[in-house]
C-alpha cells in the first residue's frame, strides 16, 4: 500500500521538510518490512514536531503501509509517544525503587511545588503558560547515579533539590530562541 | 582487609580506565576485533570422533562447551538457545542483541553501549557469524537517547572499517546490523514482545509453544535472542575457549557477572565478579562500600525488583560438593549467600539481571513494595486479565494501605491475587515478576502490613 500523503486532506495539512521525508525513507529500507520501522518512525516524527498528530501518525501510516489505526495503537501504548504538546521544558523523573529511596519523590513534589502543579500526579503536567511539562517515569536504568531526571534530552544524574531549582531558573531565562534543548 | 573480595573484570576490563574511549581505533589498540577475525578465519577441524567441523560450527561448540547462562534475567544456557537454532533453514535467521534494559535496579548494559560499544558489536559479530546470520538487530530502550546514537556511530566506524556489511574483511561473509530504539514499555525487554515490537506491532508476548523465538521469531524466522552482556561474554568465550571461561565461576553457573549494586548502600556501582566467587556479604559490604552510618541492614532484593526480597537475619540450607563429590549441606546467613543462580535459588530468590537493591532499617517494606507494584501495574501490556488486573489491583491496594485506608482483609487479599497471577495463566513471566515481590514482602514483612492496616483503637 503506497498512499501518497496527499491522499489525505487531514495529511495534507502537515509539512514534513525534505530532510525528515529522506530520514524516514532511509529508517524504513533498513528493515525487512517497512511496518518494522514503525517506531523509528514514530521518534523521528516526534523529534520534529514534538508530539504525534493524527496528521503525523497517518502520514507516518501510510509510509509503514499500514492503516491509521495500526500506528494509533502504537501511540497510545508506548509511554514515551505522546499526543499532545508537551511543554518547552520536559523534565521526566525516575520513580522506581532505587531512585525513590534516594529522594526523587521530594525532588518531583518540588518541581511541581515551584511550577505550581500538582505532587500528588505522577502523570505528565503541563503548566499554564505551556512551559514546563513535569511527570514521574519509570526506571531509567541508572540506579547508580539515583536520583536521575531527564530535562529534554539532558540527563540528570545524582539530582539534587537545589540543582532542580537551578535547572527551573535557567529555563526560565532561557532566551526563545534556545528552543528544544 | 585480608578477605576483600576483588572484581574480577573481563567485560569490564577496560572501559573505565583513563584514555580509554568509546571509539574504534581505541577498542582496537586494546586488541579489540582480534576474536573476530580469528573466528573469521577458522578452518575446519577435524574432531577426535572423526567429525569435520566448519569454523562457525567450533565457536557454537566452544560457546555449549563454556556453560554461559544468559545474563538478561532468565539464565538460560546461551549454547542451548543457539542449538534450537535450525541452520538448514531457507528462511533467514536473525539475530536480536537485546538492550532494552529496564529491569528496576539494573544499569549494566547502559555501561557497555556507551564506554564500549565495539565490544557489544564484536560479540554480535560473532555470535551472527556462528549462527548464519545476516541481518542482526540492536533494540535498545527508547530512553538511551545518547546510547543509540554511540552505537549508530560505532556502527559507521565498524562498517568504514570492513567490519560490517558486504564481504566482511575480504572472506565472504555478509552482517548488517540496525540500532531499533523502544519507547519506553517494559514488556519489551520479554523476547517476544520484544519480536512483536520489532514488527512494528504492540509488544504483546507470544505463546510459547509454539512461538520460541529459535523456531518461530521475527517475521516467523528463526531468531536468537540475546542480552548484550551475553553477547559481550560470547566473545570472551571465543577469545579464551569454552573450557577455559568454565574454569571461572561455578560449575553450572560459570563465567563473570556484572552485578549492579544500588539502593541504601554507600557506593552503588557495578562490578563484574566471577560468579559465586563473592558473597551477598562482600559485593555490598567490600565492593559497594556497605551501609551508611548507624544504619543496619533490613532486606536486600537480588536479582532485580522481579526477584523475591530476602530479609536479613533469615537462614538458608545450601547444598557444597565437597572435593570426594558428596554433597554437604551447610546453613547460610544471608550475607554469606555465595552471589550465583544456585545458591540465590536455594535461599527462595533468583540472580535475575543481576541487580541488587539494599534496603536498610529506614525503609519501610510497604513503601518498597508499593513502588515496585506501582512498576508492574504501569508496565503490564494487559494482554492477559490475570496480570492486567492483578497487577492493577495489588498496587490500588498498597496505594491505599500507603495512605492509611487498608483494610484488615487487605493483606490477605494481596497475598491471594499475587498466588494467582502466576503458575500457567499468563502468556509471558510477567505475571510471575509481578506476583513474586508480593508474595515475598507480605510473607517476610507481614507485620508491617499489618500494622498498617489495622483498624485504629
Amino acid at each position: 500500500m503506497n498512499t501518497p500523503s496527499s491522499a489525505s486532506p487531514a495529511a495534507g495539512c502537515l509539512r514534513i521538510p525534505p530532510a525528515l521525508e529522506a530520514a524516514v525513507a532511509e529508517r524504513i529500507a533498513r528493515y525487512p518490512q517497512p511496518r518494522g520501522a514503525a517506531l523509528m518512525v514514530l521518534h523521528a516524527l516526534q523529534d520534529h514536531f514534538g508530539f504525534l498528530s493524527n496528521e503525523a501518525i497517518e502520514w507516518a501510516a501510510a509510509r509503514l503501509g499500514v492503516q491509521p489505526m495500526q500506528v494509533l495503537e502504537l501511540a497510545t501504548f508506548y509511554p514515551m509517544f505522546r499526543q499532545e504538546p508537551p511543554g518547552r521544558f520536559h523534565f521526566k523523573i525516575c520513580r522506581t525503587l532505587s531512585c525513590a529511596l534516594a529522594g526523587s519523590l521530594a525532588l518531583h513534589a518540588r518541581l511541581c511545588d515551584r511550577l505550581g502543579l500538582d505532587p500528588a500526579s505522577h502523570g505528565p503536567q503541563t503548566t499554564a503558560d505551556g512551559r514546563f511539562t513535569v511527570e514521574l517515569v519509570e526506571c531509567l536504568a541508572s540506579c547508580h547515579t539515583a536520583p536521575v531526571l531527564f530535562c529534554n534530552q539532558t540527563f540528570c544524574e545524582k539530582a539534587t533539590p537545589e540543582q532542580v531549582d537551578r535547572m527551573i531558573e535557567e529555563c526560565r531565562s532561557a532566551p526563545p530562541e534556545a528552543d528544544g534543548s | 582487609m585480608p578477605n576483600m573480595i576483588q572484581e574480577r573484570r573481563i567485560i569490564l576490563e577496560h572501559l573505565d580506565r583513563a584514555g580509554y574511549t568509546p571509539d574504534l581505533g581505541c577498542y582496537r589498540r586494546h586488541g579489540g576485533y582480534a576474536t573476530f577475525e580469528r573466528c573469521l578465519a577458522l578452518e575446519p577441524a577435524a574432531t577426535p570422533e572423526g567429525q569435520t567441523l566448519s569454523g562457525p560450527e567450533q565457536i557454537r561448540l566452544e560457546v555449549r562447551r563454556s556453560g554461559l547462562r544468559g545474563r538478561g534475567g532468565a539464565g538460560f544456557p546461551c549454547g542451548v538457545k543457539w542449538s534450537f537454532v535450525n541452520l538448514d533453514s531457507d528462511r533467514p535467521i536473525y539475530l536480536i542483541c537485546n538492550a532494552d534494559e529496564s529491569e528496576p535496579g539494573t544499569f549494566k548494559d547502559r555501561q557497555i553501549i556507551h564506554k564500549d560499544p565495539h565490544q557489544l558489536i564484536e560479540g554480535i559479530l560473532i555470535a551472527a557469524y556462528a549462527n548464519r546470520v545476516h541481518q542482526a538487530f540492536i533494540y535498545i530502550r527508547g530512553e538511551f537517547i545518547e546510547g543509540a546514537r554511540i552505537l549508530d556511530r560505532a556502527l559507521d566506524e565498524a562498517r568504514g572499517a570492513g567490519l560490517l556489511g558486504r564481504d566482511i574483511l575480504g572472506r565472504g561473509y555478509d552482517l548488517e546490523i540496525c540500532v531499533h530504539r523502544g519507547a519506553g514499555a517494559y514488556i519489551c525487554g520479554e523476547e517476544t514482545g520484544l519480536i512483536e515490537s520489532l514488527e512494528g506491532r504492540r509488544p504483546y508476548p507470544r505463546i510459547k509453544p509454539p512461538y520460541y523465538p529459535a523456531v518461530l521469531g521475527l517475521y516467523q524466522c528463526p531468531t536468537i535472542v540475546n542480552n548484550v552482556e551475553t553477547l559481550c561474554a560470547v566473545k570472551h568465550v571465543a577469545a579464551m575457549g569454552g573450557n577455559e571461561y568454565a574454569k571461572l565461576g561455578v560449575p553450572g553457573d560459570p563465567g563473570t557477572r556484572i552485578v549492579c549494586v544500588s539502593g541504601q548502600v554507600r557506593r552503588p556501582g557495578y562490578f563484574e565478579i566471577e560468579i559465586g566467587k563473592a558473597t551477598l556479604g562482600q559485593l555490598i559490604h567490600d565492593l559497594a562500600g556497605g551501609l551508611h552510618p548507624g544504619r543496619s541492614l533490613k532486606a536486600v532484593i537480588p536479582g532485580g525488583s522481579s526477584a523475591k526480597v530476602l530479609r536479613a537475619g533469615e537462614k538458608y540450607k545450601l547444598k557444597f560438593a565437597r572435593p570426594d563429590g558428596k554433597e554437604i549441606e551447610r546453613e547460610a546467613a544471608l550475607l554469606d549467600l555465595p552471589y550465583d543462580s544456585a545458591s540465590l535459588a536455594a535461599a527462595g530468590s533468583m540472580c535475575g539481571s543481576g541487580a541488587i537493591v539494599v534496603l536498610d532499617d529506614s525503609a519501610s517494606a510497604v513503601e518498597a513494595l508499593a513502588n515496585i507494584a506501582e512498576f508492574y501495574a504501569h508496565e503490564s501490556c494487559g494482554q492477559c486479565t490475570p496480570c492486567r488486573e492483578g497487577s492493577l489491583w495489588m498496587h490500588k491496594i498498597l496505594q491505599r494501605i500507603l495512605r492509611r485506608q487498608g483494610r484488615p482483609a487487605d493483606v490477605d487479599n494481596l497475598e491471594r491475587i499475587a498466588h494467582n497471577i502466576p503458575g500457567g495463566r499468563t502468556v509471558c513471566a510477567f505475571g510471575e515478576a509481578c506476583s513474586w515481590p508480593v508474595q515475598s514482602f507480605v510473607a517476610k514483612f507481614g507485620d508491617e502490613f499489618r500494622q498498617m492496616t489495622a483498624p485504629p483503637p
